[in-house]
């Protein structure tokens, strides 16, 4: 068991992350902290994603034009560039939920969810 | 490289290209955004229906690779004939919906910039053939989604819109998690590729990596069709969506994203590695009939009509993703056909309802008391699509479960078959209660909260346009002719895509 999360420690740490971003949507009352949570849980997935890519002993994947690029050991580049645009995903959706929180506190003039459950339930 | 090639890039790219032109014209034309998507929409309809006739004249898929690279490194988008009557029903429900939002729906051109990218969102997931591509469009339409949701015009709207924003990309983001794991296993993302890799070629790690990735894959998808208990954020997000909205997202939305999991649990997992997968057909068939009687059930107790037929949407598609872990060709069929004819009923009876919002001012069951006499038209499309969604033939709800049952039939499932049975007779619930308020309950002056102002704003002119009626009337008319359409779809639209993933043989 050591011997594994010694080995594999990249991975239970996203899983750590994933679960903490997990907890963190559905714990906290607070909008805002729930967005972070979002993030929080995008993040994990993303490290997970560029972790499974490693390999052993491989440099960054810029191949130089002088040698063969077949007997250079790189990092598998796929999962980089697939994260970058995952990232870039992230970012608008994050943009897009902080608006809507901006919307909620005009009109409702609280960030908490059982406050504004209240206030609703009022209406 | 035909001409036909390039239609599925056009199909994709044209959308989202003019979803700049509403924001750019609007610098000088205040009302430019709905003629640009009027346009953009017939022509995308007129370019879907010319790569349907292509596939399905040539039985070949139509494939095209992006920039050209190969697709071990590039991104392929496959039109075949499990996609291509999902392009044609985007795109003919964007042009149906559009009718309505001209005189009903929000405007302003930023309104029709979403709209446009939702369509050109809904037909990459429709066409793509590269497992983290559809991440990529699920969350393009999922973001226009979140912004259409937004634009109602009340506060609640914007809380709706949250709550789907969350947990729509937890659910978007559990499928990015199971597609490393796919990645992980066998090294590609193409999923002509992942289905020649799956489980034929993968040992004990890399199976068990694929397992967990089937996994992954099927909660984050359970969360985006909206599978009870995931469904919490939908019936907020379509009650409180402006009523030329939830139409479209009604039809197209949740219909997008349950074809992906079916386009990803038959094409690159496959039925083989289905089947021997311990226990994952009953977790499949098991969350999609509790969906099914769970939806049927919260339904059947709504009072508003717009949230009754929200939580029906749930129990619909509860019986799709049942069928899909069947595991027969006749299921596996009638799955893609009550998803196509869900996504016509749906949408047309939001459609109704909200020509019915707009011309009387009814939203509760109580208030739609005696509508037949009022609006005899309105009230006869929708009883038709009623009792097309409750599964009378011949219509089409009907020929989808129909092919559902006798698949479950022949599987031997027959908790499915009686789930069937029960879904009917669930449906039949809350569609009765409707009918006998629209044709048998005399209309009580209630003190209807909606009317006055929806009325009266407009001078107590009827807004409801001839072009809504053609729409409606439309819908009502497909809904019964495609009823009698369900073996001519089997046998030469389907068939040739059924057997290219042979489910016969499990």
């Amino acid at each position: 068991m050591i011997e594994l999360l010694a080995s594999h420690y990249a991975y239970a740490l996203t899983f750590v992350l994933f679960g903490i971003g997990l907890y963190v949507i559905i714990a906290s009352e607070n909008l805002v902290k729930k967005l972070i949570g979002v993030n929080i849980f995008q993040t994990a997935i993303f490290l997970f994603f560029v972790s499974t890519a490693y390999v052993d002993g491989g440099g960054a994947p810029v191949v130089p034009a002088a040698k063969e690029p077949g007997r250079l050991l790189v990092a598998s580049p796929l999962p980089q560039v697939i994260v970058l645009t995952a990232i870039v995903v992230g970012v608008a959706l994050t943009a897009v939920g902080l608006a809507l929180i901006v919307r909620i506190y005009a009109e409702y003039g609280t960030l908490q969810e059982d406050t504004l459950r209240e206030v609703r339930a009022d209406e | 490289m035909s001409e036909a090639d390039l239609l599925p890039v056009a199909l994709i790219v044209t959308p989202i290209l003019a979803a700049t032109l509403p924001i750019a014209l609007g610098l000088r034309f205040e009302r430019a955004g709905w003629p640009v998507a009027a346009v953009t929409t017939t022509g995308l309809f007129a370019a879907a229906l010319a790569l349907a006739t292509v596939v399905y004249a040539g039985g070949e898929p139509i494939t095209h690779e992006l920039g050209g690279f190969p697709p071990q490194y590039g991104i392929q988008l496959v039109a075949d004939g499990l996609s291509a009557p999902f392009t044609v029903l985007v795109t003919a429900a964007a042009a149906g919906v559009l009718v309505f939002t001209r005189v009903a729906g929000p405007r302003g051109n930023a309104f029709y910039t979403a709209y446009l990218l939702l369509v050109g969102g809904l037909l990459g997931i429709s066409l793509t053939g590269d497992v983290f591509n559809l991440f990529v469009f699920l969350e393009i339409s999922s973001l226009a989604t979140y912004a259409l949701v937004a634009s109602g015009d009340g506060p609640e709207s914007a809380v709706a819109a949250l709550k789907y924003l969350i947990l729509g990309t937890l659910g978007a983001s559990i499928y990015l998690t199971g597609v490393a794991l796919l990645f992980m296993a066998t090294g590609t993302l193409n999923m002509n590729e992942l289905a020649g890799m799956v489980p034929a070629e993968l040992d004990g790690q890399q199976l068990a990596l694929a397992r967990a990735a089937f996994a992954f894959v099927f909660v984050g998808f359970a969360l985006k069709v909206a599978q009870w208990p995931l469904h919490t954020w939908q019936p907020d997000a379509y009650q409180h969506a402006p009523d030329a909205v939830t139409p479209l997202i009604a039809a197209l939305v949740s219909t997008a994203s349950a074809y992906a999991l079916g386009r990803v649990a038959y094409t690159v997992f496959g039925p083989e590695f289905l089947a021997s997968t311990p226990y994952l057909t009953e977790v499949v068939v098991t969350v999609g009939s509790t969906s099914v009687l769970a939806g049927s059930a919260l339904a059947a107790i709504q009072q508003d009509v717009k949230r009754m037929f929200a939580f029906s949407s749930v129990a619909q598609f509860g019986l799709i993703v049942a069928a899909y872990g069947v595991l027969t060709e006749t299921a596996f069929a009638g799955a893609v056909f009550h998803l196509l004819g869900h996504g016509l009923l749906k949408g047309g009876l939001f459609l109704a309802v909200a020509a019915v919002a707009l011309s009387t001012g009814a939203r509760t069951v109580d208030e739609y008391a005696g509508l037949a006499a009022r609006r005899p038209l309105l009230a006869g499309t929708m009883s038709v699509m009623l009792v097309a969604l409750v599964g009378v033939p011949p219509s089409v709800g009907f020929v989808g479960k129909w092919y559902i049952a006798i698949g479950a039939v022949e599987a031997e499932a027959w908790p499915v078959a009686a789930v069937v049975f029960l879904s009917t007779m669930f449906t039949l619930a809350y569609a009765a209660r409707l009918l006998e308020k629209m044709y048998f309950t005399p209309p009580t002056p209630v003190e209807a909260p909606h009317a006055p102002g929806a009325v009266a704003t407009d001078g107590g002119r009827d807004r409801v346009t001839t072009g809504m009626c053609v729409v409606l009337v439309a819908v009502a008319v497909a809904a019964v002719v495609f009823g009698f359409a369900g073996g001519v779809f089997y046998d030469s639209l389907l068939g040739p895509f059924l057997e290219t993933i042979s489910i016969g043989g499990v």
